[in-house]
């Protein structure tokens, strides 16, 4: 639930505001679940209307997210697609990292990774976090999110490839290779 | 090194199918042949593996991220919800 209401508000403290909110508004209501959803999708439902009403309430103005489209790689990453020889592989691999997963979660690599996920559209960040921080299934995410199946594919791919990136942009200016 | 496998799935198309992959949504014959391309391209390989790892460290994530405060005003609800 936490992870849910922090896809959609600014600050820790909030999020957490907002999931107090929700047990409360689950409790009240409980009587009124009317079981045509898993309980899980109903309580979550109930985080993300919270949430997104609170974001609403705390800016003045919401930026419209913009969905870039276009690839998830560079393109300049790739040989050309008109090149002689091996034509759209790679020019230049990803950069490499050999970081355990417990040193890409603390100190400033978590940091970075917490601010990849912040700056990601919204409706990519909602996304990304029912499915990689909230561990629901995709058809539970797109159930609380009203997505189709491949929109929440599509939103997924695009949040897990940008917090790549920014995992491999940070590693790259401050690994010593 | 098996170049058809590589040419039909180029590295550039391949990146951008990896979420299908994971997720078992590729046709069986996409699926062979991501699976043969990552298996020649160690550069595929890679990006392959860096994914995965950011799929975890994502969802290890929420682990430490509640605060003190937090948990125990949710542990009280729960405590309160059961008692009524």
């Amino acid at each position: 639930m936490l992870a849910v209401a922090l896809s959609r508000v600014e600050s820790r403290a909030v999020a957490e505001e907002v999931v107090q909110e929700a047990w409360l508004t689950v409790l009240r209501d409980l009587d009124r679940f009317e079981g045509r959803s898993a309980l899980r999708t109903w309580v979550l439902g109930i985080v993300v209307n919270l949430a997104r009403s609170r974001a609403r309430a705390e800016r003045r103005s919401l930026p419209v997210p913009v969905e870039s489209p276009g690839p998830v790689v560079d393109p300049t990453r790739f040989r050309p697609s008109d090149a002689a020889s091996w034509p759209d592989h790679w020019a230049l691999g990803p950069v490499r990292w050999a970081v355990p997963e417990d040193d890409l979660l603390a100190g400033e690599t978590r940091r970075v990774i917490l601010d990849a996920v912040a700056e990601l559209p919204s409706a990519q960040r909602e996304v990304l976090a029912l499915r990689d921080l909230g561990g629901l299934t995709a058809t539970e995410t797109c159930n609380v999110l009203g997505l189709t199946d491949t929109n929440q594919r599509v939103l997924l791919h695009r949040a897990r490839s940008r917090v790549r990136l920014a995992i491999e942009r940070y590693l790259d200016a401050t690994e010593p290779t | 090194m098996t170049d058809d496998n590589l040419r039909e799935m180029p590295c550039r198309e391949l990146v951008e199918l990896v979420t299908d992959y994971l997720e078992g949504r590729l046709s069986p014959a996409d699926h062979a042949r991501f699976e043969a391309h990552v298996a020649d391209c160690e550069y595929c390989a890679e990006y392959l593996a860096q994914l995965r790892q950011t799929i975890r460290v994502l969802g290890r994530l929420p682990e430490e991220s509640l605060s003190p405060e937090g948990r125990e005003a949710l542990l009280t609800a729960f405590r309160d919800w059961s008692r009524r």
